[in-house]
């Protein structure tokens, strides 16, 4: 395992993630410019697995969903924050990108080898070889997540509605 | 570091909510918030932290999130709505569609209104104000709307509270929502508001006190003598800005003034009574504070916390003064800016603009005589909509402007260019401000004119 930790402050704002100004060419495009402003070396270095973790009130500022939509696009694994601000973490649960909350982040560095698991919730710093404890999701939410989120889980939940009418 | 100086009345340890009761019907005391989510949720008892999947008893839709959002994914789910007629659209961002973008989602939403068959409000105002004007909200209801400013609707003891677009989607086409059942911090306001001094600063005091993300997305409630001697549209001040403070909800309990409000707008009320937090339900905090000692606030450019006693700003002069916006631009916001344009006029260097938050309230303004004196002072009038708050049409801030305005929000750029600075204020002291061509404190101009709103 070769995941990495991204670490970051507090109040990372929607305009971080997705900045307006890249907003008209599409998710792809956007993509580059995700945390430009905060991490320069974001957008070029993070992987399929990599987990960001933030301090208090992530994804503060707009409803915009492109900024939960884009970190999912980059493959980010999850967000382990303090707090996070509401419409941002209703967004991303509902776009299938795990937000998990934790109280005691002090073990954490910037760069560790890290995995997050949602199920369990608890981020193995691998490297370390410590566990860092995180609240666990409601049942609810860890279904909605692992359907893909809301629209997965409504076309699921539809197509056996639908497969019931015809029975 | 601004300084905040309006007196705190009870320490907040000793405020902090009781151990939770039983009432004398035995069910666990709880609060507005919780009743409204048990009741939409099919349950006696709800709890905070308890995730539920609630019925919405209606969803608000605009021009901006609404249809050209939403439609593409009802077509990727093959869903049809729910229940039409527990769907209000209303177009207001791209009022009055002077882009040819603008146009272009105006006549989408037209359209979709035709198409889908829902209640479609059109160019008649500002959504959060045209809502409950047209008899949409009642006491009790669980409404979702999609648009942050949502929680407007709680000033009439409705639990509402704003979505983005796929999650709409997912309501219009199931009429349900999950929920993660808030706790509820109680804010009180005892004794009166001075001469002077809105809701508005009422707001703006509370984000610099509180921050941006104090109310850590769980319902506010307020409460206390300032609040219940507030009309209707100033209480819509303090829960439309429970957004600016990071809550899911704003509320108020429903009073005899609701219900007034209410009987006029054409709404048959129903149980109101049981709309309210009983006795003994727990509680995040309780803050209580003495409106007597607020003084009219500002906020400085770029955020709402920024907030200080305009006695204590800088006198920096300004390019625009602008009354607007669901916060800042109804009825109530218009008749108090009047008040102290009646018979003045803007100082020459400020141009002064007014986009009234509804047809209805524009109509109302007028035959008082209160658009008159807007006119009289030369000011632009703007259609009944989003106008500058949004930013999305011709009217936008120039580079380097500087505008003292009656909106929520002051972000870098929201209003125009990333280079203008944008001041907040109650409509009060934008008109004052506009009279005297800087920041400036509402209260000499109503100790000259020897008049109180
Ligand atoms: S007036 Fe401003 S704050 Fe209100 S709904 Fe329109 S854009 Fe949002």
């Amino acid at each position: 395992m070769t995941n990495r930790i991204f670490l970051l402050g507090d109040d990372i704002d929607t305009d971080q993630l997705a900045p307006g100004h890249a907003m008209a060419g599409g998710l792809a495009a956007l993509a580059g410019h995700c945390l430009g402003a905060v991490r320069p070396d974001f957008a070029a270095s993070v992987k399929p697995g990599d987990v960001l973790v933030a301090g208090r009130n992530f994804g503060m500022g707009s409803s915009r969903e492109q900024a939960a939509e884009v970190l999912k696009h980059l493959g980010v694994a999850g967000v382990v924050a303090r707090t996070f601000a509401g419409i941002f973490y209703r967004n991303a649960i509902n776009l299938g990108l795990p937000v998990m909350i934790a109280k005691n982040l002090d073990d954490v560095s910037d760069g560790d080898l890290a995995e997050l698991d949602v199920v369990c919730s608890e981020l193995h710093l691998t490297e370390k070889k410590l566990v860092v404890q995180l609240e666990p999701l409601p049942e609810y939410l860890k279904r909605l997540l692992a359907d893909g989120g809301l629209v997965p889980q409504l076309k699921k939940r539809f197509a056996a509605e639908r497969a019931r009418l015809e029975d | 570091m601004v300084t905040q100086s309006f007196r705190k009345l009870i320490a907040d340890d000793e405020a902090t909510g009781a151990a939770p009761l039983l009432s004398a019907v035995g069910v666990m005391a709880q609060t507005l918030a919780q009743k409204i989510i048990a009741r939409a949720a099919g349950r006696d008892v709800v709890r905070p932290g308890d995730v539920v999947t609630a019925t919405v008893d209606l969803a608000m839709i605009h021009d901006s999130g609404g249809p050209r959002r939403v439609e593409p994914i009802l077509k990727e789910l093959g869903a049809g709505l729910f229940d039409a007629s527990r769907v209000v659209l209303i177009s207001d961002h791209f009022v009055p569609g002077d882009t040819d973008e603008g146009a272009r989602i105006l006549e989408f939403t037209r359209t979709w209104a035709r198409q889908r068959d829902v209640t479609f409000h059109d160019g008649e105002g500002i959504c959060h104000v045209v809502l409950p004007e047209r008899g949409h909200l009642r006491p009790g209801m669980f409404v979702v709307g999609g648009d942050s400013h949502s929680p407007t609707g709680g000033a009439f003891g409705a639990y509402m509270f704003g979505v983005g677009a796929t999650e709409m989607a997912g309501v219009l086409a199931t009429g349900e929502i999950w929920l993660k059942v808030p706790g509820t911090i109680l804010i009180e306001w005892r004794n009166r508001l001075c001469d002077g001094v809105m809701a508005k600063d009422i707001m703006l005091a509370l984000c610099a006190r509180l921050g941006m993300d104090g109310g850590c997305y769980q319902a506010i409630e307020y409460c206390g003598s300032a609040v219940a001697v507030l009309a209707m549209q100033e209480r819509m001040t303090l829960t439309n800005m429970a957004a600016e403070l990071g809550a899911q909800a704003g509320l108020i309990a429903p009073d005899e003034v609701t219900v007034a409000y209410l009987k006029k707008a054409g709404v048959e009320v129903g149980d109101w009574q049981h709309f309210s937090s009983d006795p003994g339900a727990k509680l995040l905090a309780h803050h209580v504070f003495d409106a007597a000692t607020l003084e009219p606030q500002v906020a400085a450019p770029h955020s709402p916390a920024n907030a200080e006693p305009v006695s204590q700003a800088p006198a920096t002069a300004i390019d625009i003064a602008y009354i607007g916006a669901c916060t800042g631009a109804k009825y109530q916001d218009l008749k108090y800016a009047a008040t102290i344009l009646r018979g003045r006029k803007p100082a020459p260097c400020v141009e002064l603009i007014v986009a009234p938050a509804s047809r209805h309230d524009q109509d109302r303004a007028a035959a008082e005589g209160i658009m008159q004196v807007f006119e009289d002072a030369g000011a632009r009038i703007l259609a009944n909509a989003c106008g500058i708050c949004a930013g999305y049409g011709n009217d936008r801030l120039g580079e380097d402007v500087t505008c003292i305005s009656s909106t929520a929000r002051n972000f870098k750029g929201r209003m125009g260019a990333a280079s203008s600075k944008v001041w907040l204020g109650s409509p009060l002291t934008v008109a004052a401000s506009a009279v005297a061509g800087h920041i400036a404190d509402p209260r000499e101009f109503l100790a000259e004119s020897g008049r109180a709103p």
